[in-house]
Formats: structure tokens, C-alpha cells, sequence
């Protein structure tokens, strides 16, 4: 359907947020991908994040590398700068643009292909240094563009289309994502709408590096029997430990929920993640219980989804390089260039 | 060391080799050894030949002293300082005849292992040390010391300028300020009494030095960038581009921190590679900020994706390329200009890069800064090509200028007022006619004026695009900026012979020192050369019509493929039969001897001498 142009009109009784926009104003141009894949549920996550966020679109940055899910950051956000960069890049240039200008919301948009095997050494990196970013792994265990290779997140004896079973370990990029000191880190399903969006939106809010894998899964090539990211084994293996409603500090909503089944986790800047607990035993303030949780789930079979780690006291990368606030970006000549007289003192001293 | 052994004989021109271990701090002990003569008013031009490796393998130290100025390499040596036995054979066999052999002789050594033809000075030095220090450290630090003090006699060098050197470096440490001084002492005393002081070769007080500074490239380069406005760099740790990132860090600490807030007007991020480095560098270019990696040629392999994602997403990023030798490890600390290539065209696809050639680190200041307006106003990525030769090693160079009234060139960026007034923005429309469209940064405007940054699928508004034609308009723009681009670099520097010259010589970078000394000595012998330097690519037509006025150009390079050369019968359209290439490529710098002794021989090759004289 791609050949259809999108409608530039909108109905005048289209619901505008605080900042004055409709949730159309957060779309962008119509997707080429396949109908049916996950992607596309992610991309409609990311857009009522940012609208019901009341985010100004141009305020935010959408980086990618290569692949079918870095070619979505053109189907949201149309108002948006994007950068579709190279193949397993994303953080890197996500990280040089964030240090340019402090101000805007950093989106980065990767595969699984992108991420964990071509990129594996700038997710590492990036989520190290705590760049203050969403970083989006749409993780489908293949690779979509060049026809179904598998991924290094395929697990292991999961079946390709043909049959072909895969016998490599498959890269758990939660559990690395909560060794290297990610802030936030959240596991989800492009089929689970309510789920996902207040993930993203709890990942904006927070400052830091926060990383959300988003099983979605790919109706062409790894949609069928054997696949262990198909829409029929997530959902019957999925299991989530909690339910997010992202709560800004200014309207913090009563509990509605029986006492303690509620976690209220107050960050830094005051806002509150709510947190309606689905499994009893855990607690996703506790990085080392999470990570001893999620490996006992794994190997029992489930795909733990929900909240996986929060620290409400983190800090990102500008904090550690303790850059001024004005954004990098907007210094003039005046601000960085010490001048003629600082050059002279220096001569004098070389000589 | 017998009565006939001829003895050289020069004032404030002889080369002095230092032969050390490395990791025995013998480093900053030559270099207070340049200074002192320095001092004098007389010009050095010392250089580091280092091995890979932190401790144990031979390093040298080779100062020329010379008071015309002349700061290439010469090559031979008229006195050599032999303080490491793994390498003493090699070591003698360079000291030229009738030159000076200075050695540690707490050790006796084989009449078999000296020359005739060369005059020894053995002196003690570890028993004196040993005798002196019980620390074995100081024993090993001060060694160094009591050898420079024991230099200073031999050579004439005023032992005041040497303490004055001590009161600067050990301001406020008075115990380490006398000892060094003590040290520097017991040699000088040494000298006086075994030696015949002074030796032939001696340092007599001029006035050649003037306002002149003595700096390396790499930390001219980082200062360049502190001045040229950059405020992110990424790099990645490899010889000999680190310490140009390093002094950045430091120029940062001393002239970017906000007073009032104590806060950085900078971010220096040391990538885990150098791909992470360049993209770091292209993400801060592509949201507005000045941003430069430095690196070396395997790095600028590594990195050479993303050169070509920036040149056809045009995104303006500086890359400055401290070239060595080939790959792997070994030659790498050793000087080439081997990346001309690699760097002109580097990445996937169609691609051509803007380069700059800096002679010394004036011009790697002058560049490194002058980079980043080019970056901005071509939008694209811009190469400042040093080697190890300017960038690890001191030269005394003219000093640092800066005119106050110059802003920054930040291009052609459309601001809110611009969007909003309703202008036109396409992100890769030609309209202007340069070839350099309009750029926003992300966060300008709410509804006008983004755009997704690709590669080359794309129309002139940024639109995704396969067609053919669309392809093609975009490349024949970019052809267009490369163009401009002409007009923005540097334009080569001529030297004209002071008598009609039938030959050219066009030459770069650092072979400047010794070129500039052998177009001397040419002329002396009668073989008159006209000089062009080459400082930036895209070539500008001052080339060409060099080299259509002489029947012979010269082309020297030190690389063994004729790099340039080859880029400017490529680009430039030259005619090839006409360059003359002049190559050296061993990984030592090049010499005014080399290439005196090269074009003397084509010259000779060339001269037509009648077979029969009209009588």
C-alpha cells in the first residue's frame, strides 16, 4: 500500500495534547514494510508515547543504523530530524549528536542484526557511558532485509523458515544491557500495546541510558512453528513481572490497585514510575536480583517482559563530562575561541 | 684515537646522536639538551626515533644544530652519545669520519669494537653514579644529567642556560632543582678535567632563534582545534595521532572551563574504537556543534564507512591524520606520507575528499583551525594531513597568530526566522549555484525544516529516492562542491629559483624543512629549481600552470607509491612523463641530502651536451 500518499488533512475534531498537537502531527510517512510486522506496532508505541508525553516533535532526534527496523524512524516523528546512519552505528552517532545539544530527546532505533552482532561493541559502549537515550532493539532474531539469516539473538535450536535449526548461544542484550550499568532497562512485545507504551514513555522520562527490547517479530521470514520469536510463542511464553503507568510528578495519580501490589520508584527529577506489580518476588530496583530473576526465567523457558531494572538516582554522560548547560551546539565564536591574547601567553611560554 | 685521527671541525652546524634504552628517561634529558642551545640563539631541530614498546628496545635522539635554520633531517653524525650496548655497532658505524664517539666506559671494551677514523671520549658514568646515588633509580635518572652537564663542556653550551632551563621546570621544588643542578655539575667537572674542552664541534651564542617557538605538530593541531571552535572530539588511543588528542584535553582544561560555573565548554569522549570515534564526531557535525577525531592511517581504514556516509549525508567533521608507516605494528613510529590516497578517496562509492597539507606545526595550527570553517561552509569531511615527523617531534617554528576580529564561518544553516519566513528548504537544493545546499539543525523549527539524513537515496528535498536520475543530480552537485571547494583551500606556496630554472620540484608536508635546505645547496652548484608546495586537494590551477612552464617537475614524496603524483595526474589532468618522482620511504624523514643527490642525478641525466662542437 505503499504507493497510496498519506492525507495531509486532519479531522478538526482530532484530540490535540497540552502542547497543541494531535497524535497525527507524531506520525510520519507510511511504512514500507511488511504488513503484519512488529515494527510497525513499535513505531504506533513510539508515536502515543511522545503525544500523550506532550512532546514537541522537532524536539526530538531519531538516529538508526541499518535494516528494517532502522528504516522505521521515517514512518513516526515526520517533524523530526532522523539519521539513518551505517550498519551497527546508531550509538555512536546517537552519542556525538547528544553531546552537541543536551536539550533534545535522543531516540535510537536498532535490530537486533544492527545491535547484537555488526554493532555489539557500540550497545556495549554506549550503554557504559550513560548516554541519556531510548534505545530501541526491535528484535525479531533475523535478519529482514537480506531475506532471513539468522541473528545472534536466535535462540538456540529455534528453526529458520526452511527448517535449518540454529546452534549458536543466542546474545541475551537485557542481561548485557543490566552489566553494563544501563538505568533503565525494559523488555517488551510489539503485540502488547498497553504494555509497551508506558515503557517508552517511562524510558524518555528517565535520564540516562535506557535500553528496551522489544520482541517483534518477523512476519516474513521467522513468523512460523519452531521460531522462538513468532506472535504465537511470545505470547504464549510471555511473562511480564509488572505493569508500568508512567506517572509525571505533577499528577500523580492514587493508587486504584490492592496494597502492595503498587511500587511508586521517585527519580531524580521528581517524576513517578508506578509500577502495578504482576510477580510478588521482584523488585526492579535491585540490579543484581534482576539479573539472577531474569537467567532462572530464562533457562524455566519464559520471556520475562515489564520493567526489568530502574536506578531513580541515575546519571547520564554529560553529568560524568560535566559539560556546561548550554548545549554545545548554540557556543559562538566567543565561547570557544580563547583569543589572541591567551595565544601570545602561550607563544611565551614556548619559546 | 691516535695523533692522526682527523678531528671535524664546526661552529653551531654539526648533528649529535643520542642512542638510549627506551623507558631509561633519558627523553627529557635531550630535550633540556635542545633547549639549552636553543637557548644560545642558535636553532635545533631534534627528532624521536622511538620503537613500539614501553621499556627495554633502543631509542633515539638525533639534534641537528644548525644557525641558518636548516630543520630537515641531514643525516650522519658528528657526534654520537652511545649509551645503549644493543645497538653500539650500528651506532659507530653512522658517526661520519673524523666525528666524536661518546661512551659509558665503566665497562672496558674491545679494542675491536671502536674506529679509527673517530675520536673517542669514554667517561664513567655509572660508577660515578654509583659512587654518587644509592637510590638505583637516581642512579639511572641522574645518569642522564651528568651526561648532558658533561656535553655542555665539550660542546661550549653555557651551563647558565641549562640551570635557567632547571628554575622554570622545578619552580617551587627546591630539592629537586638542586640535585639536577648537582648532577649537571659532576659532568661539566668531569669533562673539564679528562677532556680537551672544547672539541672540535662547538655552540657559539647567535641570534637566529628571534620570536620563534619551539612546539610539536600534534599539540599545535589540538590547539588549532581549541581555536577553530571545536567542542567534541572522539578519538581512540594510537601512535603517533594520541598525544595530539591528549594535549587537546589538556588545552580544554586550561582554556575552555567556564569561570563562573567551572563547567566544560567541551566534550572529549575516548571511543572504544575508532569507528566509534568517527561516528561520534559525524553525530555531533550532523546536530551543529565543531567536532574532530585524530587518528593514523589504520585508523582512518577503520573509520572510512563513515567518511563516506559524512561526504554523501554532508556532514561537516575534521579528521586530523598524524601519518606513519604501514600496517600492523613496528613502522607505525616511524614518519610517512603514505595515507594521500587512502584519504583522498576514501569510502565505498564515488567519494572525494578536501585535504590539507601543514609544513610544520604553525600550519598545524593554522589548519587544524582553518578546518573547521571549511567543514561547516563545504558541509562536508576535511582531512588535515600531518605525519609523525611534524607531529611528535619539536620544531622551531614562527609563532602562533590569531586575528580577534574573525568569527566563525558556521556555513549555510536556515534558522527559525529563515524557516518561518516561509524560505524554501530543501536539504540538498543547489541554490546558490555552489553546490552547497541548506542545512538545519535538529530542534529548529516545529514543523519546517526537518529532514532524514541518508546516504545517497534521496532527492533535493531529502526524500527517499532510488531513481537514477535523482542519483545523478545529487553526484553532479556534488561535483559542483568540490569545485568551490578549490577556492577555499589553500593555495601552494611558490619558491622561485633566483636564476632561470629549467627544472620544478612540487613538494608537501613535512618534507618542507629539507627541501626548502636542498633547494640551497642546489642552487649553489649551479642546478636552479623552482619550488611549489602543494597545501590542499582539490588542486587549483597554479599547479597546472607550473608544470606546463617547465619541461621537468620534480615530485617528492616520501612514500614508495608516488601517491601524489598519482592524485595529481588523476585529478589535476597532468601530464605524466613530465613528473619526475623523488621518493623516500624507509620511515626516516627525508633529507636535503637525499634530495640533493637525486636531482643532481636527473639533472645530470637531463643536461644535453653536443656531441660535436662548431668550431
Amino acid at each position: 500500500m505503499t504507493y497510496l500518499a498519506k492525507p495531509q488533512l486532519h479531522h478538526p475534531t482530532l484530540a490535540k495534547n497540552a502542547v497543541g498537537y494531535t497524535r497525527r502531527d507524531y506520525e510520519g510517512k507510511i511504512s514500507t514494510l511488511c504488513a503484519g510486522c512488529g515494527h510497525d506496532s513499535i513505531s504506533a508505541a513510539i508515536v502515543q508515547a511522545c503525544w500523550e508525553l506532550d512532546i514537541e516533535p522537532h524536539r526530538v532526534a531519531k538516529l538508526s543504523g541499518i535494516g528494517c527496523s532502522s528504516k522505521t524512524p521515517d514512518y513516526f516523528l515526520g517533524n523530526s530530524h532522523g539519521f539513518n546512519s551505517v550498519h551497527g552505528r546508531m550509538p555512536s552517532v546517537l552519542t556525538g549528536a547528544n553531546l552537541a545539544n543536551r536539550d533534545l530527546l535522543y531516540m535510537g532505533v536498532s535490530g537486533d542484526g544492527d545491535s547484537a552482532s555488526i554493532g555489539i561493541g557500540q550497545f556495549v559502549h554506549a550503554i557504559r557511558r550513560g548516554v541519556n537515550m531510548v534505545y530501541i532493539v526491535e528484535n525479531n532474531g533475523v535478519y529482514g532485509l537480506t531475506k532471513g539469516q539468522f541473528s545472534a539473538t536466535a535462540d538456540k535450536g529455534s528453526k529458520s523458515k526452511r527448517g535449518t535449526a540454529n546452534m549458536d548461544e543466542p546474545l541475551d542484550l537485557i542481561g548485557m544491557a543490566l552489566i553494563l550499568g544501563a538505568t533503565y532497562v525494559g523488555r517488551s512485545f510489539s503485540g502488547d500495546k498497553q504494555q509497551l507504551v508506558p515503557l517508552i514513555k517511562g524510558a524518555i522520562e528517565h535520564k540516562g541510558a535506557a535500553f528496551l527490547d522489544v520482541i517483534s517479530p518477523c512476519v516474513a521470514f521467522n513468523n512460523h512453528p519452531g521460531s522462538t520469536k513468532s506472535y504465537d510463542y511470545v505470547r504464549q511464553h510471555n511473562e511480564a513481572v509488572n505493569r508500568i503507568d508512567f506517572i509525571e510528578g505533577r499528577d500523580e495519580i492514587t493508587a486504584d490497585y490492592p496494597p502492595g501490589a503498587l511500587v511508586h520508584v521517585t527519580q531524580h527529577d521528581g517524576s513517578i514510575v508506578r509500577l502495578r506489580k504482576l510477580s510478588t518476588d521482584y523488585d526492579p530496583t535491585d540490579r543484581i536480583k534482576a539479573m539472577n530473576y531474569l537467567q532462572q526465567r530464562a533457562a524455566a523457558g519464559e520471556v520475562v517482559t515489564g520493567l526489568l531494572y530502574i536506578d531513580p538516582e541515575s546519571e547520564d554522560l554529560h553529568h560524568h563530562l560535566n559539560t556546561v548547560d548550554t548545549p554545545l551546539n548554540q557556543l559562538g565564536t566567543r565561547d570557544l575561541c580563547p583569543g589572541s591574547v591567551a595565544l601570545e601567553r602561550l607563544n611565551a611560554r614556548l619559546r | 684515537m691516535t695523533n692522526e685521527t682527523r678531528k671535524l671541525e664546526a661552529v653551531n652546524d654539526f648533528v649529535v646522536k643520542f642512542a638510549n634504552v627506551n623507558g631509561s628517561g633519558s627523553a627529557s634529558a635531550n630535550e633540556l639538551f635542545a633547549r639549552s642551545i636553543l637557548r644560545m640563539g642558535v636553532p635545533v631541530s631534534p627528532r624521536n626515533i622511538f620503537p613500539s614498546n614501553i621499556q627495554g628496545l633502543p631509542t633515539w635522539y638525533e639534534v641537528r644544530v644548525n644557525e641558518t635554520g636548516y630543520q630537515g633531517r641531514r643525516g650522519g653524525v658528528d657526534l654520537m652519545v652511545a649509551m645503549n650496548p644493543q645497538t653500539w655497532d650500528n651506532d659507530l658505524k653512522e658517526i661520519e669520519s673524523g666525528g666524536y664517539l661518546f661512551y659509558d666506559s665503566s665497562k672496558p671494551m674491545p679494542k675491536s669494537k671502536f674506529r679509527d677514523d673517530i675520536n673517542v671520549l669514554g667517561m664513567p658514568l655509572t660508577e660515578i653514579c654509583n659512587a654518587t646515588y644509592s637510590d638505583p633509580r637516581q642512579r639511572q635518572l641522574f645518569k642522564n644529567i651528568i651526561y648532558v652537564g658533561a656535553l655542555s663542556a665539550l660542546l661550549e653550551i653555557d651551563p647558565a642556560e641549562i640551570e635557567k632551563l632547571f628554575s622554570e621546570q622545578f619552580k617551587g621544588k627546591e630539592a629537586l632543582l638542586q640535585s639536577n643542578v648537582k648532577a649537571l655539575r659532576l659532568g661539566r667537572e668531569y669533562s673539564i678535567k679528562h677532556f680537551e674542552c672544547p672539541i672540535g664541534l662547538r655552540v657559539q651564542r647567535a641570534n637566529n632563534v628571534g620570536n620563534k617557538i619551539f612546539v610539536d605538530g600534534n599539540s599545535a593541531a589540538a590547539l588549532g582545534a581549541v581555536y577553530g571552535g571545536a567542542s567534541v572530539c572522539a578519538w581512540y588511543p594510537i601512535t603517533p595521532s594520541s598525544s595530539l588528542a591528549e594535549a587537546f584535553i589538556g588545552h580544554c582544561q586550561k582554556l575552555r572551563v567556564d569561570p563562573a560555573t567551572g563547567k566544560n565548554k567541551f566534550a572529549i569522549i575516548q571511543g572504544e574504537d575508532e569507528l566509534a570515534s568517527m561516528g561520534i564526531a559525524i553525530g555531533a557535525g550532523w546536530n551543529g556543534a565543531r567536532s574532530f577525531t585524530a587518528t593514523s592511517g589504520p585508523g582512518v581504514s577503520l573509520m572510512t564507512e563513515f567518511i563516506g556516509l559524512a561526504h554523501f549525508a554532508e556532514i561537516p567533521v575534521v579528521l586530523i591524520n598524524v601519518q606513519r608507516g604501514g600496517p600492523s605494528t613496528g613502522m607505525p613510529t616511524r614518519t610517512q606520507q603514505s595515507d594521500v590516497l587512502a584519504c583522498a578517496y576514501a569510502s565505498h562509492g564515488d567519494t572525494k575528499h578536501v585535504l590539507l597539507f601543514p609544513e610544520d606545526p604553525t600550519e598545524c595550527f593554522e589548519f587544524s583551525a582553518q578546518a573547521f570553517d571549511l567543514a561547516e561552509r563545504l558541509q562536508t569531511p576535511i582531512f588535515v594531513m600531518t605525519d609523525l615527523d611534524i607531529g611528535m617531534n619539536t620544531r622551531l617554528c614562527e609563532p602562533f597568530h590569531w586575528d580577534d576580529t574573525n568569527a566563525y564561518d558556521r556555513g549555510k544553516v536556515m534558522s527559525y526566522e529563515d524557516l518561518e519566513a516561509g524560505k524554501d528548504f530543501g536539504r540538498y537544493l543547489d541554490v546558490d549555484g555552489d553546490g552547497i545546499p541548506y542545512r538545519t539543525y535538529p530542534g529548529t523549527h516545529p514543523t519546517r525544516g526537518a529532514f532524514f539524513t541518508r546516504g545517497t537515496t534521496k532527492d533535493r528535498y531529502a526524500r527517499y529516492s532510488e531513481a537514477g536520475p535523482d542519483y545523478v543530480d545529487n553526484m553532479q552537485r556534488l561535483l559542483r562542491k568540490f569545485e568551490t571547494a578549490k577556492t577555499l583551500v589553500p593555495k601552494p606556496l611558490l619558491y622561485p629559483a633566483e636564476k632561470p630554472a629549467r627544472f620544478g620540484a612540487i613538494f608537501y608536508g613535512s618534507t618542507s624543512p629539507a627541501m626548502q635546505e636542498a633547494l640551497h645547496v642546489l642552487a649553489e652548484r649551479g642546478i636552479h629549481v623552482n619550488a611549489l608546495r602543494v597545501r590542499g586537494f582539490p588542486f587549483q590551477e597554479e599547479i597546472n600552470d607550473f608544470v606546463a612552464s617547465h619541461p621537468w617537475v620534480f615530485v617528492i614524496e616520501q612514500n614508495r607509491d608516488a601517491q601524489l603524483k598519482t592524485l595529481l595526474v588523476n585529478e589535476a589532468k597532468l601530464n605524466a612523463s613530465r613528473l619526475l618522482s623523488i621518493l623516500h620511504y624507509d620511515g626516516t624523514p627525508i633529507t636535503a641530502r637525499f634530495i640533493v643527490e637525486q636531482i643532481s642525478q636527473h639533472a645530470a641525466a637531463r643536461t644535453v651536451v653536443p656531441l660535436k662542437r662548431a668550431s
